[in-house]
């Protein structure tokens, strides 16, 4: 029997029972704009980069499931519009200072940014105060870039065994938060999965600096939407 | 030293022990932990760490969730003053200021001496007979500006809770109009009978030709949901009544549950008989933990008259009980996924959906959930049968509906209506004069000017979770909806991105406009957020966070005029503002420490 099938803008994309509408997507070797979505673990949900609009109603593409011939849209002017929206959003509660961050070029935030034409920040800056944790011998965190996609949560805690990361805090005082006092009392290590899942540049690996180049970085040769068959 | 592990086994073991040491009642360890201290110590997450098997980051992460919850010393009294937007029109702010003033502290901060903690809360459910504010997590309502002198006596000689004159905690019903349910003349275990006599595939088809809806907002048909959790395949199904009211401006089910609650126990009974519960959990706020101790001697009572526990009424195959929960301040937690979660004691975050509750609800299991009077009103139904019930009210809403009435009027309190009474009938009844504007279920519902007044309460016009706030032509629209988004952006859960910041946006944009440094843009710009967050957003706060915005900017246009002093340009950096900290540090604030002319 052939898959069942739904069409996303205009292209015909097979699916599998349990599939969501980017797995499909992506399996399909489409772009669907999103950021805390990592194929590697349960879709979170909440970032929504990934809104597209599925017969009609917009919905997570990383959380629902496609039917039969629906029709899903996702690269048009309205929805480009609201991403561009939401990833200012994002610039502007945390501090990103792209120049100057380690993770410029391989971020997925800025790669995403570039792809969506963002020019600006267009909404005023929080500049929230949020302490940088060096304590780790080989690893520094620097929260000012969190998107709190919760990637480093569930991977320590699935991947790892460690639980070394949680979310803390409501609304827009959530931070993320180490399961001591700082890193460096809690197992870590960069042999874990939570060291290299990060999207943005907060988990970062000291005295490395600048090692590839900037210009040769992943996203200085290819925009996200060719790399991003899931990554 | 109370940082030593072992100071805080002492009372933590205790604790522990009645939670038989489960995960899931981790919120309900923390907010009896911190009753000891008045916060909870971080050794005593080591220690709960430890003994629930726990990462001390997930206690953090949940106890840092709740308002009501505090990880670092927050005084001997906790003043919370309750600020929805009738408080303010009570004066609530003048009386916090007062109080502030009197105990030399400031709002928001602890004072320096340990003493005391003021600052406010999210409605507290008592707008029908405020100012209110929360003390220790309990209410006292009714202030005044001797109430407060007295109290500032009262906390500077330290006297304890215990000993304070009773009448600042008495908490009145004020029940204006009853109908079909407030005027029952309900006697325990006779719903039940009725449901033994009749059968329980019957009594379910009782509530489906009822056509009876939730009443907590959504109106989700009530006989629907009984059916789908009972066709649903589990270990285990649960019934869950929802007793969050969060939404401000309603304060119904807390009367219900002081005045009624055998009946909305009744009605959760009658709903684990037909799914085929073993258990219920009746979700209480936080802020109406005063009704704790009650309830569960409404619930001992009803154990000992064989209608909770095992065998219910002889019938062997009948067994149910309910535990409470409490909350701990956080709106969001009403919604019925983010309930669950923090049933399950987690932090309150909404959950992907589907799969909805009626089929993976808690412990991923079938689970009703309903609103306190849904319950309550399945009681009238088993009673009398679905046909009677169908026929009170509209066709699109049978029944009543139970309206919480504060704001400007003579009588605020309760009203009790078949669906279908228009607004001018409630204002006249409820002693209402020269009204301008009502707010119909909250911040999140909608705002109905003086043209609109016979509309009516019903599914199809106007429909309602209960709140009726009334506002008369002296008040300032711009300001009620100012209030409603300050809500908002302290109640996001901050799960998703366009409403933990969109709303944070919102009320910046809000506050812009109300300190004269608006614009036009700014108009354009709330509607560009409101699109977006009603669009993306992850549940159903975040849809409504721009309503009462968009509601009063649609209706009450000029209250907006005038404060967009800039026709074209948006000045985001205010100069005079960016002095505030120099005027602090040097305790100024005349008319030379401020740069107007600058603007
Ligand atoms: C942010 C938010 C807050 C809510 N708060 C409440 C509440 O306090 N009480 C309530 O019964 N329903 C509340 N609801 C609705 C519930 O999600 C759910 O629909 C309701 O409890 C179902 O019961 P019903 O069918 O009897 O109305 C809320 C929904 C949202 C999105
Ligand atoms: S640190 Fe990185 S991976 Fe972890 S929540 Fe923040 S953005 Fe996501
Ligand atoms: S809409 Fe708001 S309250 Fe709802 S999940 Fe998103 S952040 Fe949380
Ligand atoms: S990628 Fe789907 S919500 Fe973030």
């Amino acid at each position: 029997m052939n898959n069942p099938t739904f069409t996303l803008d205009g292209k015909t994309i097979p699916f599998t029972e349990g599939q969501t509408i980017i797995q499909a997507a992506i399996a399909a070797s489409v772009y669907i704009p999103h950021l805390c979505f990592n194929p590697e673990f349960k879709a979170h949900g909440s970032c929504k980069l990934c809104t597209v609009k599925a017969n009609g109603r917009k919905t997570a593409s990383c959380t629902a499931q496609p039917q039969p011939d629906m029709i899903v849209e996702s690269n048009i002017q309205e929805l480009n519009d609201e991403r561009r929206a939401l990833l200012q959003m994002l610039f502007v509660e945390g501090n990103h200072f792209c120049p100057s961050c380690e993770m410029s070029g391989q971020c997925q935030l800025q790669a995403t940014a570039y792809e969506l034409n963002m020019m600006s920040p267009h909404f005023d800056h929080f500049f929230p105060d949020r302490p940088l944790d060096a304590s780790h011998p080989e690893y520094l965190l620097d929260f000012n870039r969190c998107i709190l996609c919760s990637l480093c949560v569930q991977a320590s805690r699935d991947v790892d065994g460690k639980n070394v990361f949680a979310l803390a805090g409501r609304g827009i005082n959530s931070h993320l938060i180490v399961n001591a006092s700082q890193l460096a009392e809690t197992g870590f290590s960069g042999d874990d999965k939570a060291a290299h899942v990060c999207p943005v540049g907060v988990i970062l690996k000291k005295r490395v600096g600048f090692v590839v180049p900037v210009g040769q970085r992943k996203y200085d040769l290819l925009p996200i939407s060719a790399l991003a068959k899931g990554d | 030293m109370v940082s030593q592990v072992s100071t805080h086994a002492g009372y933590l073991d205790d604790i522990l022990a009645r939670h038989h040491h489960r995960t899931n009642q981790l919120l309900q360890v923390l907010i009896e932990a911190q009753a000891h201290y008045g916060y909870i110590h971080t050794s005593a997450i080591d220690y709960l760490s430890l003994q629930l098997q726990l990462p001390r980051a997930q206690i953090e992460g949940v106890a840092s969730f709740y308002s009501f919850l505090y990880l670092q010393p927050h005084g001997d009294y906790r003043v919370l003053f309750s600020d929805n937007i009738t408080d303010r029109m009570l004066g609530n702010m003048d009386l916090m200021l007062s109080l502030c003033k009197q105990l030399w502290v400031e709002p928001g901060k602890i004072s320096e001496d340990g003493l005391l903690f003021v600052s406010t809360t999210s409605c507290t459910g008592m707008c029908d007979q405020g100012p209110a504010l929360l003390i220790n997590n309990i209410a006292i309502n009714q202030l005044t500006g001797e109430r407060i002198n007295e109290i500032c006596v009262l906390i500077r000689e330290r006297v304890p809770l215990l000993e304070w004159p009773a009448e600042y905690f008495e908490i009145a019903d004020n029940i204006r109009r009853s109908d079909i349910l407030l005027g029952s003349n309900f006697q325990s275990g006779r719903s039940l009978t009725a449901l033994l006599q009749r059968g329980t595939a019957e009594t379910l088809q009782q509530i489906k030709v009822s056509r009876l809806r939730g009443r907590g907002g959504a109106g989700f048909s009530t006989g629907m949901k009984w059916e789908l959790c009972q066709a649903a395949t589990g270990r285990e199904h649960f019934v869950v009544c929802n007793a969050d009211e969060g939404e401000p401006g309603t304060f119904k089910d807390r009367v219900l549950l002081n005045r009624y609650a055998d009946m909305v126990f009744e009605g959760m009974t009658l709903c684990a008989r037909i799914i085929g519960a073993k258990r219920g959990f009746l979700y209480l706020r936080g802020e109406y933990r005063y009704l704790l101790e009650p309830l569960l001697s409404v619930l001992q009572g009803r154990r000992e008259k064989n209608l909770l526990g095992t065998s219910i009424l002889g019938n062997n195959d009948f067994n149910f009980d309910i535990e409470i929960h409490l909350g701990a301040g956080a709106y969001v937690c009403g919604e019925e996924s983010a309930l669950i979660e923090s049933l399950e004691g987690h932090r309150g975050t909404p959950r992907n959906r589907p799969p909805f509750p009626v089929t993976h609800g808690y412990l991923n299991q079938p689970t009703v959930v309903n609103n306190v009077e849904t319950f309550a009103a399945t009681c009238l139904i088993a009673q009398n049968g679905g046909a009677w019930y169908a026929g009170i009210g509209t066709d699109t809403s049978s029944g009543s509906k139970i309206l919480s009435v504060s704001g400007d009027c003579e009588r605020p309190g309760l009203y009790e209506y078949p669906f279908g009474v228009t607004v001018a009938q409630v204002l006249s009844d409820c002693g209402a004069k020269d009204t301008q504007a009502v707010q119909i279920s909250g911040p999140s519902g909608v705002c109905i000017a003086a043209g609109e007044f016979q509309r009516r309460i019903a599914f199809d016009d106007i429909p309602t979770a209960g709140a009726f706030m009334v506002f008369d032509q002296s008040r300032d629209m711009f300001e009620v909806a100012r209030n409603f988004v300050h809500f908002f952006a302290h109640e996001s859960c901050g799960f998703c991105t366009p409403c933990r910041v969109g709303t944070s946006l919102l009320s910046n944009m809000m506050d812009k406009l109300s300190q004269g440094h608006g614009s036009a843009c700014d108009l354009v710009e709330i509607e560009k957020l409101n699109l977006l967050l009603q669009s993306t957003s992850h549940c159903g706060l975040g849809h409504s966070a721009c309503n009462p915005v968009l509601d009063t900017i649609a209706k009450f246009k000029p209250a907006y005029d005038i404060r967009l002093t800039h026709k074209e340009f948006t000045p985001a950096f205010d100069l005079d503002s960016a002095l505030s900290q120099a005027r602090q540090m040097t305790g100024r604030d005349d008319a030379g420490a401020h740069l107007r002319e600058c603007e």
